[in-house]
Protein backbone atom coordinates (compact mmCIF):
# COMPACT_ATOMS: atom_id res chain seq x y z
CA UNK A 1 0.00 0.00 0.00
CA UNK A 2 2.67 2.20 0.80
CA UNK A 3 4.04 1.83 -2.99
CA UNK A 4 0.31 2.64 -3.96
CA UNK A 5 0.03 5.30 -2.09
CA UNK A 6 2.90 7.78 -3.83
CA UNK A 7 1.56 6.23 -6.92
CA UNK A 8 -2.20 7.13 -6.44
CA UNK A 9 -3.73 10.61 -5.48
CA UNK A 10 -7.01 9.47 -3.98
CA UNK A 11 -5.11 7.36 -1.33
CA UNK A 12 -3.18 10.27 -0.71
CA UNK A 13 -6.26 12.52 -0.44
CA UNK A 14 -7.91 9.86 1.89
CA UNK A 15 -4.72 9.97 4.06
CA UNK A 16 -4.70 13.73 4.34
CA UNK A 17 -8.44 13.60 4.79
CA UNK A 18 -7.81 10.94 7.65
CA UNK A 19 -5.26 12.72 9.42
CA UNK A 20 -7.34 16.00 9.22
CA UNK A 21 -10.60 14.35 10.92
CA UNK A 22 -8.59 13.22 13.64
CA UNK A 23 -7.24 16.13 14.52
CA UNK A 24 -11.18 17.99 14.72
CA UNK A 25 -12.61 14.60 16.46
CA UNK A 26 -9.76 14.66 18.58
CA UNK A 27 -10.33 18.32 19.90
CA UNK A 28 -14.27 18.46 19.65
CA UNK A 29 -14.86 14.48 20.59
CA UNK A 30 -12.74 15.57 23.92
CA UNK A 31 -15.41 18.26 24.42
CA UNK A 32 -18.47 16.98 23.97
CA UNK A 33 -17.85 13.49 25.68
CA UNK A 34 -17.10 15.84 29.19
CA UNK A 35 -19.84 17.84 28.27
CA UNK A 36 -22.28 15.03 27.38
CA UNK A 37 -23.43 16.37 24.24
CA UNK A 38 -22.49 12.88 22.20
CA UNK A 39 -26.28 12.45 21.28
CA UNK A 40 -26.89 16.21 20.03
CA UNK A 41 -23.89 15.29 17.53
CA UNK A 42 -25.37 12.22 16.62
CA UNK A 43 -28.69 14.32 15.67
CA UNK A 44 -26.77 16.40 14.31
CA UNK A 45 -25.39 14.41 11.82
CA UNK A 46 -28.37 12.35 11.04
CA UNK A 47 -30.23 15.83 10.28
CA UNK A 48 -27.19 16.42 7.75
CA UNK A 49 -29.06 13.76 5.68
CA UNK A 50 -31.84 16.08 4.41
CA UNK A 51 -29.41 18.25 3.05
CA UNK A 52 -27.11 15.45 1.27
CA UNK A 53 -30.79 14.90 -0.42
CA UNK A 54 -31.67 18.65 -1.10
CA UNK A 55 -27.92 18.83 -2.87
CA UNK A 56 -29.21 15.69 -5.33
CA UNK A 57 -32.70 17.10 -5.93
CA UNK A 58 -31.27 20.67 -7.01
CA UNK A 59 -28.03 19.65 -8.17
CA UNK A 60 -25.54 21.02 -6.13
CA UNK A 61 -22.58 19.39 -4.19
CA UNK A 62 -24.20 17.32 -1.52
CA UNK A 63 -22.10 18.20 1.23
CA UNK A 64 -22.50 22.06 1.03
CA UNK A 65 -26.31 21.18 1.48
CA UNK A 66 -25.03 18.80 4.45
CA UNK A 67 -23.01 21.11 5.94
CA UNK A 68 -26.13 23.81 5.71
CA UNK A 69 -28.13 21.72 7.44
CA UNK A 70 -25.62 20.61 9.99
CA UNK A 71 -25.53 24.35 10.91
CA UNK A 72 -29.18 24.94 11.00
CA UNK A 73 -29.23 22.02 13.13
CA UNK A 74 -27.05 22.96 15.81
CA UNK A 75 -28.08 26.53 16.00
CA UNK A 76 -32.00 24.98 16.35
CA UNK A 77 -31.20 22.16 18.85
CA UNK A 78 -29.02 25.34 20.59
CA UNK A 79 -31.60 27.74 20.45
CA UNK A 80 -34.78 25.22 21.79
CA UNK A 81 -32.42 24.11 24.53
CA UNK A 82 -31.84 27.61 25.69
CA UNK A 83 -35.43 28.88 25.88
CA UNK A 84 -35.90 25.52 28.07
CA UNK A 85 -38.81 24.74 26.02
CA UNK A 86 -38.25 21.11 25.89
CA UNK A 87 -35.84 18.42 26.94
CA UNK A 88 -32.83 18.70 24.52
CA UNK A 89 -32.89 14.85 24.27
CA UNK A 90 -36.78 15.24 22.78
CA UNK A 91 -35.61 18.24 20.13
CA UNK A 92 -32.27 16.05 18.95
CA UNK A 93 -34.82 12.79 18.46
CA UNK A 94 -36.89 15.13 16.55
CA UNK A 95 -34.63 16.92 14.43
CA UNK A 96 -32.57 13.41 13.67
CA UNK A 97 -35.50 11.71 12.19
CA UNK A 98 -36.72 14.35 10.35
CA UNK A 99 -33.26 14.87 8.64
CA UNK A 100 -33.17 11.50 7.88
CA UNK A 101 -36.91 11.83 6.56
CA UNK A 102 -35.86 14.86 4.48
CA UNK A 103 -33.39 12.86 2.99
CA UNK A 104 -35.27 10.21 1.74
CA UNK A 105 -37.99 12.51 0.54
CA UNK A 106 -35.57 14.97 -1.59
CA UNK A 107 -34.22 11.60 -2.89
CA UNK A 108 -37.67 9.99 -4.17
CA UNK A 109 -38.81 13.45 -5.53
CA UNK A 110 -35.28 13.26 -7.77
CA UNK A 111 -36.09 12.08 -11.37
CA UNK A 112 -34.39 8.95 -12.89
CA UNK A 113 -32.56 6.39 -10.84
CA UNK A 114 -31.79 7.14 -7.30
CA UNK A 115 -27.95 7.58 -6.27
CA UNK A 116 -26.02 5.68 -4.13
CA UNK A 117 -25.82 7.55 -0.91
CA UNK A 118 -24.21 4.67 0.73
CA UNK A 119 -20.77 6.66 0.61
CA UNK A 120 -22.48 9.50 2.97
CA UNK A 121 -23.84 7.43 5.42
CA UNK A 122 -21.27 4.77 5.88
CA UNK A 123 -18.39 6.54 4.62
CA UNK A 124 -15.60 6.25 1.92
CA UNK A 125 -12.84 7.98 2.66
CA UNK A 126 -11.55 6.80 -0.93
CA UNK A 127 -13.54 8.69 -2.59
CA UNK A 128 -12.31 12.09 -1.24
CA UNK A 129 -11.72 14.43 -4.11
CA UNK A 130 -9.58 17.48 -3.99
CA UNK A 131 -12.44 19.75 -3.86
CA UNK A 132 -13.51 17.86 -0.79
CA UNK A 133 -9.85 17.80 0.79
CA UNK A 134 -10.10 21.43 0.44
CA UNK A 135 -12.84 22.41 2.12
CA UNK A 136 -12.03 19.48 4.97
CA UNK A 137 -8.53 21.55 5.51
CA UNK A 138 -10.90 25.28 5.96
CA UNK A 139 -12.87 23.49 8.59
CA UNK A 140 -10.56 21.97 10.32
CA UNK A 141 -8.67 25.06 10.43
CA UNK A 142 -11.67 26.65 11.95
CA UNK A 143 -12.18 24.31 14.50
CA UNK A 144 -8.79 24.21 15.36
CA UNK A 145 -8.24 27.90 15.71
CA UNK A 146 -11.43 28.48 17.74
CA UNK A 147 -10.13 25.78 20.41
CA UNK A 148 -7.17 27.41 20.58
CA UNK A 149 -7.41 30.64 20.71
CA UNK A 150 -10.34 29.98 23.35
CA UNK A 151 -8.72 27.64 24.92
CA UNK A 152 -8.84 28.73 28.90
CA UNK A 153 -12.48 29.62 28.74
CA UNK A 154 -13.28 25.94 27.19
CA UNK A 155 -11.61 24.66 29.89
CA UNK A 156 -13.91 26.55 32.38
CA UNK A 157 -17.00 26.13 30.24
CA UNK A 158 -16.32 21.75 30.35
CA UNK A 159 -16.64 22.32 34.13
CA UNK A 160 -18.93 25.07 35.45
CA UNK A 161 -20.25 27.10 32.49
CA UNK A 162 -23.15 28.45 35.14
CA UNK A 163 -20.01 29.63 37.60
CA UNK A 164 -18.89 31.76 33.63
CA UNK A 165 -22.25 33.09 33.76
CA UNK A 166 -21.73 34.80 36.98
CA UNK A 167 -18.29 35.77 36.14
CA UNK A 168 -19.98 37.73 33.12
CA UNK A 169 -18.17 35.74 30.54
CA UNK A 170 -20.68 34.87 27.53
CA UNK A 171 -21.50 31.64 27.65
CA UNK A 172 -24.10 32.03 25.31
CA UNK A 173 -21.61 32.65 22.71
CA UNK A 174 -19.33 29.93 23.71
CA UNK A 175 -22.39 27.22 23.86
CA UNK A 176 -23.65 28.19 20.08
CA UNK A 177 -19.96 28.21 18.62
CA UNK A 178 -19.70 25.05 20.14
CA UNK A 179 -22.52 23.36 18.38
CA UNK A 180 -21.35 25.37 15.32
CA UNK A 181 -17.86 23.73 15.82
CA UNK A 182 -19.62 20.23 16.19
CA UNK A 183 -21.59 20.58 12.75
CA UNK A 184 -18.40 21.82 11.43
CA UNK A 185 -17.10 18.74 13.05
CA UNK A 186 -19.98 16.09 11.53
CA UNK A 187 -19.02 17.37 7.87
CA UNK A 188 -15.28 17.02 8.04
CA UNK A 189 -16.42 13.07 8.90
CA UNK A 190 -18.89 12.56 7.03
CA UNK A 191 -16.69 12.00 3.92
CA UNK A 192 -14.38 9.37 6.29
CA UNK A 193 -16.65 7.63 7.92
CA UNK A 194 -20.29 8.77 6.70
CA UNK A 195 -23.37 10.27 8.78
CA UNK A 196 -24.34 7.39 10.87
CA UNK A 197 -20.81 5.82 12.24
CA UNK A 198 -19.26 10.06 12.94
CA UNK A 199 -20.84 9.38 16.90
CA UNK A 200 -18.04 6.57 17.26
CA UNK A 201 -15.28 8.46 15.80
CA UNK A 202 -16.61 11.58 17.97
CA UNK A 203 -16.31 9.06 20.98
CA UNK A 204 -14.23 6.02 20.93
CA UNK A 205 -10.56 7.93 20.59
CA UNK A 206 -11.83 10.66 23.30
CA UNK A 207 -12.88 7.85 25.48
CA UNK A 208 -10.22 5.76 24.92
CA UNK A 209 -7.61 9.11 25.54
CA UNK A 210 -9.77 9.43 28.90
CA UNK A 211 -9.24 6.28 30.49
CA UNK A 212 -4.93 6.86 30.24
CA UNK A 213 -4.81 10.41 30.87
CA UNK A 214 -6.47 12.69 32.85
CA UNK A 215 -5.27 16.51 31.65
CA UNK A 216 -7.23 17.91 29.76
CA UNK A 217 -4.44 19.01 27.02
CA UNK A 218 -2.61 15.47 27.11
CA UNK A 219 -6.41 14.12 26.31
CA UNK A 220 -6.69 16.09 23.33
CA UNK A 221 -3.51 15.04 22.07
CA UNK A 222 -4.09 11.27 23.43
CA UNK A 223 -7.12 11.59 21.02
CA UNK A 224 -6.16 13.17 17.91
CA UNK A 225 -3.13 10.24 17.72
CA UNK A 226 -5.87 7.95 18.35
CA UNK A 227 -7.68 9.25 15.78
CA UNK A 228 -5.19 9.29 13.18
CA UNK A 229 -4.01 5.97 14.03
CA UNK A 230 -7.43 4.58 13.61
CA UNK A 231 -7.92 6.15 10.43
CA UNK A 232 -4.77 5.42 8.87
CA UNK A 233 -5.12 1.67 9.86
CA UNK A 234 -8.64 1.71 8.92
CA UNK A 235 -7.79 3.10 5.91
CA UNK A 236 -5.06 0.19 5.49
CA UNK A 237 -7.54 -2.66 6.14
CA UNK A 238 -10.08 -0.94 3.94
CA UNK A 239 -7.44 -0.54 1.02
CA UNK A 240 -6.38 -4.37 1.48
CA UNK A 241 -9.33 -5.69 2.39
CA UNK A 242 -12.18 -3.83 -0.10
CA UNK A 243 -14.26 -3.20 2.76
CA UNK A 244 -15.71 0.19 3.52
CA UNK A 245 -13.30 2.70 5.07
CA UNK A 246 -16.03 4.22 7.49
CA UNK A 247 -17.03 0.34 9.04
CA UNK A 248 -13.50 -0.43 9.53
CA UNK A 249 -12.29 2.67 10.87
CA UNK A 250 -15.17 2.00 13.77
CA UNK A 251 -14.75 -1.45 14.32
CA UNK A 252 -11.25 -1.06 14.90
CA UNK A 253 -12.01 2.12 17.20
CA UNK A 254 -14.58 0.09 19.31
CA UNK A 255 -12.13 -2.62 19.42
CA UNK A 256 -9.24 -0.41 20.80
CA UNK A 257 -11.52 0.63 23.38
CA UNK A 258 -12.53 -2.58 24.41
CA UNK A 259 -9.06 -3.68 24.79
CA UNK A 260 -7.17 -0.69 26.59
CA UNK A 261 -10.88 -0.70 29.35
CA UNK A 262 -10.28 -4.77 29.67
CA UNK A 263 -6.32 -4.09 29.82
CA UNK A 264 -6.59 -1.51 32.49
CA UNK A 265 -9.20 -3.09 34.21
CA UNK A 266 -6.65 -6.56 34.37
CA UNK A 267 -4.15 -4.46 35.56
CA UNK A 268 -5.60 -2.63 38.65
CA UNK A 269 -7.35 -5.71 39.61
CA UNK A 270 -3.87 -7.28 40.02
CA UNK A 271 -3.03 -4.13 41.46
CA UNK A 272 -5.57 -4.58 43.83
CA UNK A 273 -5.64 -8.24 44.59
CA UNK A 274 -1.78 -7.90 45.70
CA UNK A 275 -2.99 -4.85 48.64
CA UNK A 276 -4.96 -7.36 49.25
CA UNK A 277 -2.28 -10.19 50.31
CA UNK B 1 -27.38 56.05 52.51
CA UNK B 2 -27.64 52.03 54.36
CA UNK B 3 -25.19 50.00 53.99
CA UNK B 4 -26.79 47.15 52.59
CA UNK B 5 -25.37 44.19 50.87
CA UNK B 6 -28.31 42.82 49.46
CA UNK B 7 -32.06 44.12 49.27
CA UNK B 8 -34.61 42.16 47.84
CA UNK B 9 -37.99 43.87 47.75
CA UNK B 10 -41.04 41.46 47.00
CA UNK B 11 -39.26 39.21 44.87
CA UNK B 12 -41.07 36.07 42.90
CA UNK B 13 -39.25 33.56 40.67
CA UNK B 14 -41.45 31.53 38.80
CA UNK B 15 -40.59 28.29 36.63
CA UNK B 16 -43.31 27.91 34.40
CA UNK B 17 -46.42 27.82 36.31
CA UNK B 18 -45.08 27.32 39.80
CA UNK B 19 -43.80 29.44 41.78
CA UNK B 20 -40.53 29.22 43.70
CA UNK B 21 -40.86 32.17 45.33
CA UNK B 22 -43.42 34.70 46.21
CA UNK B 23 -43.11 38.11 47.49
CA UNK B 24 -39.62 37.92 49.33
CA UNK B 25 -37.94 40.46 51.21
CA UNK B 26 -35.00 40.18 52.51
CA UNK B 27 -32.00 42.81 53.90
CA UNK B 28 -28.87 41.88 54.51
CA UNK B 29 -26.35 44.53 55.65
CA UNK B 30 -22.45 44.55 54.50
CA UNK B 31 -20.63 42.25 57.13
CA UNK B 32 -23.52 39.91 58.02
CA UNK B 33 -23.43 36.58 58.43
CA UNK B 34 -26.90 34.97 57.09
CA UNK B 35 -27.95 31.72 57.52
CA UNK B 36 -31.16 30.26 55.40
CA UNK B 37 -33.11 27.46 56.19
CA UNK B 38 -36.04 25.95 54.94
CA UNK B 39 -37.62 22.58 53.49
CA UNK B 40 -36.87 21.15 49.95
CA UNK B 41 -38.06 22.79 47.05
CA UNK B 42 -38.61 25.24 49.26
CA UNK B 43 -36.79 27.97 46.78
CA UNK B 44 -33.17 28.30 48.73
CA UNK B 45 -31.22 27.82 45.72
CA UNK B 46 -33.57 30.03 43.79
CA UNK B 47 -33.28 32.63 46.20
CA UNK B 48 -29.19 32.79 45.51
CA UNK B 49 -29.83 32.41 41.73
CA UNK B 50 -32.10 35.54 42.31
CA UNK B 51 -29.24 37.17 43.76
CA UNK B 52 -26.78 36.44 40.95
CA UNK B 53 -29.09 37.44 38.73
CA UNK B 54 -29.25 33.69 37.23
CA UNK B 55 -32.90 33.66 36.97
CA UNK B 56 -35.33 35.44 35.61
CA UNK B 57 -37.43 37.43 38.63
CA UNK B 58 -41.15 37.76 37.44
CA UNK B 59 -41.53 40.58 40.35
CA UNK B 60 -39.79 42.88 42.91
CA UNK B 61 -36.23 44.01 42.68
CA UNK B 62 -32.91 43.08 43.80
CA UNK B 63 -30.01 44.91 44.80
CA UNK B 64 -26.76 44.09 45.33
CA UNK B 65 -24.32 46.93 46.94
CA UNK B 66 -26.90 49.18 46.10
CA UNK B 67 -27.09 48.19 42.43
CA UNK B 68 -29.81 46.06 40.49
CA UNK B 69 -28.59 43.19 40.03
CA UNK B 70 -27.11 41.53 36.66
CA UNK B 71 -25.01 38.89 35.50
CA UNK B 72 -21.68 39.69 35.26
CA UNK B 73 -21.06 42.16 38.15
CA UNK B 74 -18.29 42.01 39.89
CA UNK B 75 -18.28 41.21 44.14
CA UNK B 76 -20.58 38.21 44.23
CA UNK B 77 -18.30 35.05 44.94
CA UNK B 78 -20.85 31.66 44.32
CA UNK B 79 -20.13 28.06 45.87
CA UNK B 80 -22.49 25.98 44.13
CA UNK B 81 -24.53 22.82 45.13
CA UNK B 82 -21.73 20.14 45.37
CA UNK B 83 -24.57 17.56 43.61
CA UNK B 84 -25.04 19.41 40.67
CA UNK B 85 -21.30 19.38 39.86
CA UNK B 86 -19.16 17.63 37.58
CA UNK B 87 -16.56 15.59 39.87
CA UNK B 88 -14.71 13.95 36.36
CA UNK B 89 -13.36 16.66 34.30
CA UNK B 90 -9.92 16.47 33.69
CA UNK B 91 -8.65 19.49 35.61
CA UNK B 92 -7.25 20.36 38.47
CA UNK B 93 -7.42 22.17 41.64
CA UNK B 94 -5.38 25.15 40.45
CA UNK B 95 -6.46 25.09 36.98
CA UNK B 96 -10.33 25.64 38.81
CA UNK B 97 -9.83 27.95 40.73
CA UNK B 98 -8.21 29.95 38.45
CA UNK B 99 -11.07 29.93 36.22
CA UNK B 100 -12.44 32.57 38.61
CA UNK B 101 -10.25 34.89 37.46
CA UNK B 102 -11.46 34.84 34.39
CA UNK B 103 -12.47 38.68 32.85
CA UNK B 104 -16.44 39.76 31.72
CA UNK B 105 -16.48 38.85 28.05
CA UNK B 106 -14.38 37.24 26.12
CA UNK B 107 -10.53 37.86 24.70
CA UNK B 108 -9.16 35.80 22.06
CA UNK B 109 -6.12 34.09 23.26
CA UNK B 110 -6.94 34.84 26.79
CA UNK B 111 -3.85 34.07 29.38
CA UNK B 112 -3.69 34.37 32.96
CA UNK B 113 -1.35 36.68 34.37
CA UNK B 114 1.13 36.30 36.60
CA UNK B 115 -0.86 37.86 39.42
CA UNK B 116 -3.64 35.69 38.80
CA UNK B 117 -1.28 32.63 39.20
CA UNK B 118 -0.18 33.80 42.17
CA UNK B 119 -3.17 35.24 43.87
CA UNK B 120 -5.22 31.71 42.88
CA UNK B 121 -2.07 29.80 44.68
CA UNK B 122 -2.72 32.48 47.82
CA UNK B 123 -6.53 31.49 48.21
CA UNK B 124 -5.58 28.14 48.16
CA UNK B 125 -3.30 28.02 51.29
CA UNK B 126 -5.53 29.91 52.68
CA UNK B 127 -8.69 27.13 52.08
CA UNK B 128 -5.97 24.75 53.16
CA UNK B 129 -5.74 22.72 50.41
CA UNK B 130 -1.71 23.88 48.98
CA UNK B 131 -0.58 20.52 49.29
CA UNK B 132 -3.16 19.31 46.63
CA UNK B 133 -2.60 22.34 43.91
CA UNK B 134 -2.05 19.67 40.94
CA UNK B 135 -4.57 16.97 42.15
CA UNK B 136 -7.03 16.08 39.27
CA UNK B 137 -10.19 17.26 40.94
CA UNK B 138 -11.70 13.51 40.66
CA UNK B 139 -8.95 12.24 43.23
CA UNK B 140 -10.89 15.09 46.03
CA UNK B 141 -12.83 13.89 49.00
CA UNK B 142 -16.03 15.67 49.73
CA UNK B 143 -14.57 18.52 52.15
CA UNK B 144 -11.64 19.27 49.76
CA UNK B 145 -14.00 19.82 46.76
CA UNK B 146 -16.31 22.15 49.04
CA UNK B 147 -12.92 23.95 49.87
CA UNK B 148 -11.92 24.27 46.10
CA UNK B 149 -14.94 25.82 45.03
CA UNK B 150 -15.03 28.13 48.08
CA UNK B 151 -11.13 29.04 46.52
CA UNK B 152 -12.93 29.56 43.23
CA UNK B 153 -15.27 31.87 44.61
CA UNK B 154 -12.65 34.12 46.70
CA UNK B 155 -10.57 34.70 43.38
CA UNK B 156 -13.08 37.01 41.75
CA UNK B 157 -12.65 39.10 45.09
CA UNK B 158 -15.72 39.39 46.53
CA UNK B 159 -17.09 41.43 49.03
CA UNK B 160 -20.36 38.76 49.17
CA UNK B 161 -20.19 35.18 49.55
CA UNK B 162 -23.11 32.86 48.54
CA UNK B 163 -22.97 29.45 49.61
CA UNK B 164 -25.65 26.44 48.80
CA UNK B 165 -25.29 23.42 50.77
CA UNK B 166 -21.80 23.90 51.32
CA UNK B 167 -21.46 21.05 54.34
CA UNK B 168 -24.00 18.55 52.03
CA UNK B 169 -21.50 15.21 51.70
CA UNK B 170 -19.13 16.54 53.85
CA UNK B 171 -17.92 14.34 56.77
CA UNK B 172 -17.82 15.55 60.22
CA UNK B 173 -14.34 16.92 60.48
CA UNK B 174 -14.26 18.56 57.60
CA UNK B 175 -17.49 20.59 58.29
CA UNK B 176 -15.45 21.71 61.11
CA UNK B 177 -12.96 23.19 58.99
CA UNK B 178 -15.42 24.70 56.24
CA UNK B 179 -17.44 26.47 59.42
CA UNK B 180 -14.12 27.99 60.99
CA UNK B 181 -12.93 29.46 57.41
CA UNK B 182 -15.98 30.51 56.61
CA UNK B 183 -16.17 32.27 60.28
CA UNK B 184 -12.95 34.07 59.33
CA UNK B 185 -13.95 34.56 55.92
CA UNK B 186 -17.03 36.79 57.19
CA UNK B 187 -14.30 39.01 58.86
CA UNK B 188 -13.54 40.30 55.98
CA UNK B 189 -17.13 39.73 53.49
CA UNK B 190 -21.16 39.83 53.87
CA UNK B 191 -21.54 35.62 53.79
CA UNK B 192 -24.83 34.09 52.88
CA UNK B 193 -25.13 30.79 53.21
CA UNK B 194 -27.99 28.16 52.45
CA UNK B 195 -28.16 24.38 54.32
CA UNK B 196 -30.11 21.72 55.76
CA UNK B 197 -27.46 21.63 58.57
CA UNK B 198 -29.62 23.08 61.39
CA UNK B 199 -27.44 22.01 64.57
CA UNK B 200 -24.17 23.49 62.77
CA UNK B 201 -25.44 26.27 61.26
CA UNK B 202 -27.18 27.48 64.82
CA UNK B 203 -23.39 28.00 66.41
CA UNK B 204 -21.75 29.53 63.34
CA UNK B 205 -24.10 32.34 61.76
CA UNK B 206 -24.70 35.29 63.20
CA UNK B 207 -28.67 35.35 62.13
CA UNK B 208 -31.11 32.74 60.62
CA UNK B 209 -33.81 33.40 58.11
CA UNK B 210 -36.07 30.48 57.26
CA UNK B 211 -37.66 30.25 53.71
CA UNK B 212 -40.81 28.48 52.19
CA UNK B 213 -41.42 30.26 48.83
CA UNK B 214 -41.92 33.05 51.20
CA UNK B 215 -39.48 35.13 53.53
CA UNK B 216 -39.25 38.07 54.79
CA UNK B 217 -36.47 39.01 56.56
CA UNK B 218 -35.35 42.94 58.08
CA UNK B 219 -31.83 42.04 60.04
CA UNK B 220 -33.84 40.64 63.23
CA UNK B 221 -34.26 37.27 63.38
CA UNK B 222 -38.23 36.72 64.15
CA UNK B 223 -38.30 33.58 64.51
CA UNK B 224 -41.15 31.51 67.16
CA UNK B 225 -42.41 28.01 67.04
CA UNK B 226 -45.52 29.15 64.71
CA UNK B 227 -42.78 30.67 61.80
CA UNK B 228 -40.94 27.33 62.04
CA UNK B 229 -43.79 24.96 62.25
CA UNK B 230 -45.79 26.75 59.12
CA UNK B 231 -42.85 26.90 56.99
CA UNK B 232 -41.77 22.94 57.60
CA UNK B 233 -45.29 21.90 57.77
CA UNK B 234 -44.27 19.83 61.22
CA UNK B 235 -41.83 20.98 64.57
CA UNK B 236 -38.85 21.33 64.11
CA UNK B 237 -36.00 21.41 67.16
CA UNK B 238 -34.64 25.00 66.44
CA UNK B 239 -31.93 26.91 68.35
CA UNK B 240 -31.72 30.57 67.08
CA UNK B 241 -28.41 32.29 67.73
CA UNK B 242 -29.46 35.95 67.92
CA UNK B 243 -28.83 38.34 70.23
CA UNK B 244 -29.22 37.46 73.07
CA UNK B 245 -29.66 33.58 72.69
CA UNK B 246 -32.75 32.43 72.68
CA UNK B 247 -33.99 28.62 72.25
CA UNK B 248 -37.04 27.84 70.85
CA UNK B 249 -39.81 25.97 72.94
CA UNK B 250 -39.94 21.83 73.30
CA UNK B 251 -42.77 20.84 70.87
CA UNK B 252 -46.03 20.82 72.51
CA UNK B 253 -45.28 23.35 75.10
CA UNK B 254 -47.89 25.48 76.19
CA UNK B 255 -47.69 29.33 75.24
CA UNK B 256 -47.30 31.05 78.29
CA UNK B 257 -48.02 34.55 78.01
Amino acid sequence: MIRALFKYSFLQNALLSGILASIVCGIIGVIIVEKKLVMMSGGIAHTSYGGVGLGYLLGFEPIIGAFAFAVCAALGIGYIKRKGGAHSDLIIGLFWSAGMALGILFIAMMPGYPPDLSSYLFGNILSVTRANLHLISVLTFIVLFAVVCLYNYWKAYIFDSEFMTILGVRTGFLEYLLLFLVAITVVVLIRVVGIVLVIALLTAPAATAGLLTSGLRSRIVYSVLFGAFFCIAGLFISYELEIASGASIVVLSAMCYAAVYAAQNILSRRKTGKCVK
Amino acid sequence: MSNAAVRMDNVSVYYGQTPALTDVCLEVQSGEYLGIIGPNGGGKSTLLKAILGLVKISGGSVEVFGRPVKSGISGIGYVPQFADMDKNTPISVREVVLTGRLRPGINPFFRFSKEDEEFSCSLIDKVGLSHLKNRRIRELSGGEYQRMLIARALATNPGLLLLDEPTASVDAAARVQIYELLEELNKSMTIILVTHDLLAISSHVHRLACLNRTLVYHGEPEFNEDVVNGLYGCPVDLIAHGVPHRVLREHGEDVKE
